[in-house]
């Protein structure tokens, strides 16, 4: 097999940064021999099922596993009783939620919530021994939506849950889990300022991540109070700590060995199975494997919210934004913890507005418990508050672009969300948008052009990165952050960058929770950003080590070697420069092997803007949208990898669309999932999509040592207005509910005629 | 469950008998997914690719005769097929995806009796016949008669389709079939429509008109026919078959679509599927047809 090396030049004064060598795991990928959660096998290994709740709300009255427990094959039967109770594990209400969603008590919260697991000698026997399970259930009422759950008299999910962040606290409890607020200036002098103010209310569904690898592991418990557990996850020593909150154990006896992970995008920093597939395979002594069904992931693992959100914004004639109120309440899912927070936080962040008002509100209803998406709270933040901006500018006839420029914000605006803004990059990808050729392309009939902007915090968090060198004077890089956008690749780029070496000479592995230092997981845009200062940093102990013992070879101080294109070289030349193969090859007469860490809380975080453009076709007699162009501009800070970011531009933007036009949880009316599968959960196919093209703006981050931005979040906040927008440019009709059905959108279209 | 592979109609139907319990398949690619689902396991499960009259492709002067478990690939692929029935290909092309349709047959499209199934509305418009055996022998049936409700088909226990008679096209004939789904692929119709029509200067002198997903079964639409028969294709004749179409559903809400919204599309698209198959049957295709509704 012929391998052929894309190369481009790279960034500014950089011989390796900027540059696209081909991703060290993509021939394994590719050809099928990675091996991700479900691959593993091991001698004497297990399979299990798991018995979950059909209702969406009910007590459960008793659980009979007498009769699954004596057919053929069935080795460990558990339940809620064989783990601790998580009111008593004496962590923190949010472990407790977490312990009681793997495995339900008293009460299920929602269709899918886990009441046993079996392990068998085969996957059939597992199922048909959990089918066998009986379990006698008290159906309650539910609550499905923020409106049901915030209703004065609706059914309670946990009766002694009171608000949060409320003055006066509440006496009696409610499904609204906690309240955040953020307030400046004098709202009724800013609108009073506005020469037009547009008020809407806006709302969205629960939406799936979508990997398209399921949750999957293998646990194997020793006899000496120890278990292993192969996984695919976004972080396994964030596996290892809340496994071992849910059983009970100290972190350090389990080990957590990471698979090749099939897609996350949030969805994978929490745990479903490792709890299960553990006490399994301690009751049975045997390992276990434990993998999910595509119905199960739709099911029971976390979706994101569902939304309901008003905005209200003021704005002059001339363009300046004067005033915003906004009210959110984010759906929970079964235990509080929505990204409301972050959706308050975000909402108004591009823009310098001197009055605001911002008041969320985080609910628990009858679904599975939400996890992170993507920059998680911030895409129906954005449709809401930049669907009103785009009514705003076609109010007041100033084009949407230049609303947005004059209210950017800049290096030294006071965020919405608090801090003063450091150096970054919005009015950059704003200006990017304004002067690309598409923004000025002409449309046909029945075709609008939409445009919207978003923000992420990006995460920096905690990193260790272990650097080798091998005898043969290559370098193996120790990480411990799952790979899931081609960090390995970046991992390798920035280290040939500060070695002088060539990136092929560079191997980066991902490591067990053993074998490298403490990782927070790969989430939150951070991992080129802190694993990549770890990296570099190791790689800097490295070449001082290296000087050392050059210095000592030569005999003569340190300060007079330089380690320049891989090698020592004598200040004065007076010396033969010293490789680095030929420092590794005598390593053994300086000082021993070569090898550095660095550990890190990653702090400077650069915060990243997107902002989008979008063509769309309407067909006015079906409702049907087209996407027929898309450009998406955003500050990636230093682009390390190009293709990888681009691609992570582009991920974004798609998933973005899909929950624009048709993604969506349809429920019944007894609270049960309809769609638990690709054919009616409909993710865009490649034949629905243009290519998206791409505008990386490199505004670097001050505070990283190349520069670096986390570029993986932000390209999904803009779309969903950035679609609507478009729609309502092609059609005149604002649609202000997702997903933007054909259904939704011609009866928009009839609406109007009909009015 | 036991995998049975007969290689002769009569080993088929005699295993048939003998396992009351049974279920055909061709390309499996409805079946599997059902039992996947946790359909109940028939005793067995019989695999018809391995009969040789199931798997050809044939043309005579009159008639085409395209085997019940024919990968619809071979229908896609077959130049001449889609030169007369371009419509129907259209159909069989718009199922599944690549790896899909290099299994999938048109005797199972019919007999997993779904009412969104594709090629049904396009065969029905074709006056095909399926020729269908059973442990008596074999018997002629027009395919609008398989399929009596989702799921359900007039077919005997121990019944099977063998093959498909298709009658090649008269003069000045053309066929269309357009569907409606939010996905360009992978997806399964909301409203899924065919039409055939065959023009005399400019007059229509017959035409069949047939909707999927818009009812129990495909359903014809004979108030649209009656509208065409006798006139030039102008826009009155396709607003009343637009209207027509609209009046001939009986669909449900359901989490692919809404009632008034099938019946609005139903109506778009029998109407476009009968520009198009003008087009075709007067020799002024445009080339820009478009597959489904989008364009």
């Amino acid at each position: 097999m012929t391998v052929t090396e894309e190369t481009t030049t790279s960034g500014p004064g950089y011989k390796w940064v900027g540059t696209r060598p081909i991703r060290p795991d993509g021939l394994d990928k590719v050809t099928g021999k990675a091996r991700f959660g479900a691959d593993l096998a091991l001698p004497g290994m297990l399979e299990g099922a798991v018995l979950r709740s059909p209702h969406a709300h009910a007590r459960i009255v008793s659980i009979d596993t007498r009769a699954a427990a004596a057919m053929p094959g069935v080795k460990a039967i558990v339940t809620g009783a064989d783990f601790p109770d998580p009111a008593e594990l004496g962590g923190r209400p949010d472990e407790e939620m977490v312990a009681a969603n793997i495995i339900a008590r008293d009460k299920v919260l929602y269709e899918g919530h886990v009441v046993a697991a079996v392990a068998a000698t085969s996957r059939k026997q597992a199922q048909r021994a959990a089918a066998a399970i009986e379990v006698e259930y008290q159906p309650l009422e539910h609550v499905l939506t923020v409106d049901e759950a915030m209703a004065d008299d609706a059914p309670l999910l946990h009766p002694d849950l009171k608000t949060r962040g409320m003055d006066p606290a509440p006496e009696e409890p409610s499904n609204i889990a906690s309240r955040i607020s953020h307030e400046r200036g004098d709202l009724d002098k800013g609108f009073a300022e506005a020469d037009l103010v547009v008020e809407r209310t806006f709302t969205t569904k629960p939406v799936h991540q979508g990997y398209i690898e399921p949750h999957a592991a293998v646990a194997d418990a020793g006899e000496n109070g120890r278990a292993t557990i192969w996984c695919s996850s976004q972080g396994h020593f964030a596996m290892r700590t809340m496994t071992a909150t849910v059983l009970g154990w100290e972190p350090s006896k389990l080990k957590v060995i990471p698979a090749e992970i099939g897609g996350g995008f949030g969805g994978k920093t929490v745990i479903y199975l490792e709890p299960l597939a553990v006490a399994l395979s301690a009751k049975s002594g045997r390992p276990v494997r434990l993998v999910m069904d595509r119905d199960e992931v739709f099911r029971a693992s976390g979706p994101t919210s569902g939304t309901k959100i008003r905005v209200k914004v003021g704005v002059t004639n001339d363009g300046q934004l004067t005033a915003a109120e906004a009210w959110m309440a984010y759906e929970a899912g079964a235990y509080p913890g929505s990204p409301v927070g972050a959706g308050g936080m975000t909402i108004l962040a591009p823009y310098d507005i001197p009055n605001f008002s911002v008041e969320g509100f985080d609910v628990v209803v009858n679904k599975p418990k939400v996890a992170a998406y993507r920059a998680p709270g911030a895409p129906m933040a954005a449709f809401a508050l930049e669907s009103v901006l785009d009514e705003l500018a076609a109010g007041i006839g100033m084009d949407p672009v230049e609303l947005r420029l004059r209210n950017a914000a800049v290096e030294g605006t006071q965020a919405s969300y608090g801090p003063k803004f450091p150096r970054i990059g919005f009015v950059e990808t704003l200006e990017a948008i304004r002067d690309h050729d598409h923004y000025r392309a002409p449309l046909g009939p029945n075709q609008g052009r939409g445009v919207a902007s978003g923000f992420w915090f990006n995460a920096g968090m905690n990193s260790s990165a272990t650097v080798h060198v091998n005898e043969d004077g290559t370098m193996t890089v120790v990480v411990g952050t799952p790979d899931i956008g081609g960090s390995r690749a970046s991992m390798g780029l920035m280290a040939a960058e500060e070695m002088g070496i060539d990136v092929a000479k560079i191997q980066s592995i991902v490591a067990d929770t053993e074998t490298v230092g403490f990782n927070d997981v790969t989430g939150g845009s951070r991992v080129t950003l802190a694993t990549g200062a770890a990296v570099v940093e190791a790689c800097r102990s490295i070449k001082a080590d290296l000087r050392a013992r050059a210095a000592k070879t030569w005999d003569c101080d340190i300060e007079e070697v330089e380690w320049v294109d891989g090698q020592a070289q004598h200040a004065g030349g007076g010396e033969t420069p010293l490789s680095l193969q030929a420092l590794a090859r005598k390593s053994g007469r300086t000082g021993g092997p070569i090898s550095a860490t660095a550990s890190l809380n990653a702090r400077g975080v650069g915060a990243a803007f997107s902002t989008q453009v979008c063509d769309v076709e309407v067909d006015p007699e079906t409702g049907e949208v087209t996407i027929l162009r898309f450009t998406t501009a955003q500050d990636a800070g230093t682009a390390i990898h190009p293709s990888y970011v681009e691609g992570q531009m582009q991920g974004g933007v798609v998933q973005g669309i899909g929950w624009a036009l048709n993604e969506e949880y349809i429920h019944d009316r007894d609270g049960r999932m309809e769609n638990p599968g690709f054919l009616d959960y409909r993710i865009p196919v490649a034949s629905d999509l243009p290519m998206i093209d791409t505008v990386v703006v490199e505004v670097p981050n001050p505070a990283h040592p190349y520069g670096v931005r986390g570029v993986g979040e932000v390209g999904i906040v803009p779309p969903l207005a950035a679609v609507a927008n478009a729609i309502a440019a092609a059609t005149g009709c604002r649609l202000v509910d997702l997903p933007m059905s054909p259904p939704r959108v011609l009866a928009a279209i009839t609406g109007k005629a009909d009015g | 469950m036991d995998y049975l592979s007969p290689v002769s109609v009569e080993e088929a139907t005699t295993m048939l008998s003998q396992t009351p319990d049974a279920r055909v398949f061709a390309g499996a690619t409805d079946v599997i997914p059902q039992l996947r689902a946790g359909r109940p396991e028939p005793q067995a499960l019989v695999d018809l690719k391995g009969i040789e009259r199931l798997m050809a492709l044939s043309q005579s002067d009159g008639s085409w005769t395209i085997g019940a478990a024919v990968p619809t690939v071979r229908l896609t692929e077959s130049a001449e097929l889609r030169a007369e029935f371009p419509g129907l290909v259209e159909a069989v092309g718009l199922i599944g995806s690549d790896q899909i349709q290099s299994r999938c047959s048109l005797g199972g499209n019919l007999c997993n009796a779904s009412p969104a199934a594709d090629s049904v509305p396009a065969m029905i418009v074709n006056g095909m016949r399926a020729v269908v055996a059973s442990g008596s022998g074999t018997r002629t049936v027009p395919v609008a008669d398989i399929v009596t409700g989702p799921g359900s088909t007039s077919l005997a226990q121990g019944e099977f389709v063998v093959e498909f008679e298709l009658d090649r096209p008269p003069a000045n004939t053309g066929d269309a079939y357009l569907r409606m789904t939010p996905r360009t692929e992978m997806d399964i119709a909301i409203v899924g429509a065919s039409a055939r029509l065959t023009l005399d200067d400019g007059v229509c002198t017959a035409a069949t008109i047939a909707l999927g997903a818009v009812a129990p079964t495909a359903v014809r639409v004979p108030d649209a026919e009656a509208a065409l028969v006798g006139r030039p294709i102008d826009d009155e004749a396709l607003a009343a078959v637009a209207a027509a179409a609209s009046e001939a559903c009986n669909p449900i809400d359901d989490k692919r679509g809404t009632i008034a919204y099938r019946r609005q599309v139903a109506g778009v698209l029998a109407r476009r599927a009968v520009a198009t198959a003008a087009e075709r049957a007067s020799g002024r295709e445009t080339g820009e047809h478009r597959d489904g509704a989008s364009q």
